[in-house]
């Protein structure tokens, strides 16, 4: 899958933008890095990933950072560090975030293959990164798709 | 046992246990549940629908409209409708309609106490740890997770130690703490950690000022900030609290210490809190607007702050100010602060989250050069992505005004 790569402290409001918060998803999505990657929502396609610098995520609790990443088909985030709240909400929504100190080797338009047990292979360099494991109770948040089908799938349980 | 700092003995109250570690992933039980109208009814109400749940216990939710109001547009007035009409669906009594900012709200209504567990829908909730009360931020489906179950995760959490000897100078408040900390240690310097404020100047400092400390942890990086609770804690809250302190032998997974007498006033540069230098390194940068906004930089001792710069003097420049809320704003008219301000020609906004936001009918122009009290100036966040953001404390905002550039407020004290 295509690599899109940013810098550190990729911020909410740059996935988010505060003026048009005040819509739905589809509008937000339009919008999402349109401050530092204008052709970003136009041009990437289902299943690449979204690679960034420190911090990934910094900033405020907006769900719809992630989520404007997950409606434009991102599949996965990779990060040496994500702020922890938007860690915690990209998990909740089922994208997979995945913590890699080697992330700043990656360069755009790398295709990858990521392994959530602790790898991230990049095909085009013909290098493999070692990465952060995803705990157990969120890889199961990511195969439910996401906390809302999740408890969906506990309460009929129950 | 071994010694526990507060941070885990607030968590391991939650999580039913004598004692935690660091580290250990354990599920808490949440007593107060916040959410405010963009990221709360709005958002969680369809996902209830699907789920066909109710609301573990509407009498630990607490709902405050501070985004979208007052209202501005059609989107506005669909998101506040729907809000106000699930409070009565949902049986959620404790709501309040354009009274403030959440985080100021919250404890001005009495809702946080010491010894609590608590989550907010909004990135600025640790300020609750001002209180003494372990509380984060979620964002819409965490918190949607929390209704149904009243339970959340949580990485138990080491601790940062911030320990402040000493007195703050005059004109020196929490916002140049945070800034400073910030600069030095960068937007993901809290780890992710609980951030403890110490020491006697911390001790020192009144509640509103706790809860700017506390409030700035999100911009550091920190799950939560706190602060002990004593006789301030108690006095802020007018009733008899728990007091609620680390153990004395408790390990600091780092402690940083300070003398606090040293601390200048701190200005942050755009586009980020973590652009932080002294005053005196902006002086001449020329500005076109100050803004004394948000939970952040427009309580009530922040407007204060800002009055005892601009008694009997004027500003330059446009000067808005939007206390956080209904009730501060009140006092502060009561005290004659807010006449200062208007005297010296600030505009009064509605006590809302406003510009700091991103939101309401005030945002940043192009040719912008604002200097402003809020926590965030990220590119964009404010207004257009051309406007320039400088950050500071409500002393040196208000001095910035009077002089139409940046400026060191002790000059005017």
């Amino acid at each position: 899958m295509k690599a899109w790569v940013f810098g550190d402290n990729l911020d909410t409001d740059m996935l988010a933008p505060g003026g048009y918060m005040k819509f739905g998803i589809e509008e937000i999505a339009k919008h999402c890095l349109e401050s530092v990657s204008p052709k970003f929502a136009s041009e990437v396609k289902a299943g690449d990933i979204v690679v960034a610098g420190r911090n990934f995520g910094c900033g405020s609790s907006r769900e719809q950072a992630p989520e404007a990443l997950r409606h434009l088909g991102v599949s996965a985030l990779v990060a040496p560090s994500f702020a922890g709240l938007f860690y915690r909400n990209c998990f909740n929504l089922g994208l997979p975030a995945v913590v890699c100190a080697d992330a700043g080797k990656i360069r755009p338009g790398d295709q990858l293959k990521i392994d959530f047990a602790g790898k991230i292979e990049n095909l085009t360099k013909s290098e493999t990164y070692a990465c952060e494991p995803i705990p157990e109770h969120l890889q199961t948040l990511v195969r439910d798709g996401g906390l809302l089908p999740h408890l969906e799938k506990r309460l009929r349980r129950a | 046992m071994t010694a526990q700092t507060l941070a885990q003995k607030l968590v391991a109250k939650a999580a039913g246990r004598a004692a935690v570690t660091p580290g250990e992933i354990v599920t808490c039980k949440v007593d107060l549940a916040m959410m405010h109208d963009s990221g709360g009814p709005r958002r969680v109400k369809p996902m209830l629908e699907r789920l066909g749940a109710k609301v573990w216990d509407p009498s630990k939710v607490v709902v405050i409209a501070d985004h979208y109001v007052p209202e501005f547009d059609d989107q506005s007035r669909k998101i506040l409708k729907i809000a106000r009409d699930w409070v009565k669906e949902a049986g959620v009594t404790n709501f309040y309609d354009t009274q403030g900012i959440c985080h100021v709200v919250l404890p001005e209504r009495g809702h946080l106490r010491p010894g609590m567990f608590a989550v907010g829908g909004d990135s600025h909730s640790p300020t609750g740890g001002a209180f003494a009360a372990y509380m984060f931020g979620v964002g819409a489906t965490e918190l949607l997770g929390v209704l149904v179950t009243g339970e959340i995760w949580l990485k138990v959490p080491h601790t940062i130690a911030m320990d402040f000897s000493g007195k703050f100078s005059a004109g020196v408040c929490a916002k140049d703490v945070m800034l400073s900390l910030i600069g030095r240690l960068g937007m993901d310097g809290g780890e992710y950690q609980a951030v403890e404020y110490r020491g006697a100047a911390i001790r020192a400092l009144p509640m509103q000022e706790r809860m700017t400390l506390c409030n700035m942890a999100a911009e550091l990086g920190a799950q939560t900030g706190l602060v002990a609770s004593d006789s301030v804690t108690r006095d802020f809250l007018k009733t008899d609290v728990e007091t609620w302190d680390g153990d004395e032998k408790a390990e600091f997974f780092k402690h940083h210490k300070f003398q606090a007498e040293k601390l200048a006033p701190q200005v942050a540069a755009p586009h980020s809190p973590a652009n932080t230098k002294e005053v005196k390194e902006f002086e001449n940068t020329k500005i076109n607007l100050a803004y004394i906004g948000a939970c952040t930089g427009a309580k009530l001792e922040d407007l204060r702050m800002a009055a005892k710069v601009l008694k009997g003097r004027k500003a330059k420049i446009r000067f808005l100010v939007a206390p956080a809320s209904l009730r501060d704003q009140q006092t502060a008219e009561k005290e004659g602060v807010l006449k200062i301000l208007t005297d010296a020609g600030a505009e009064i906004l509605p006590n809302s989250c406003g510009i700091c936001a991103g939101y309401g009918g005030h945002l940043l122009p192009d040719d912008c050069v604002a200097i402003s009290s809020t926590a965030r100036n990220f590119k964009g966040r404010m207004g257009s992505p051309q406007a320039q953001g400088y950050l500071g404390s409500p002393y040196t905002v208000a001095a910035s005004a009077v002089a139409g550039h940046i400026a060191d407020p002790r000059q005017m004290l």
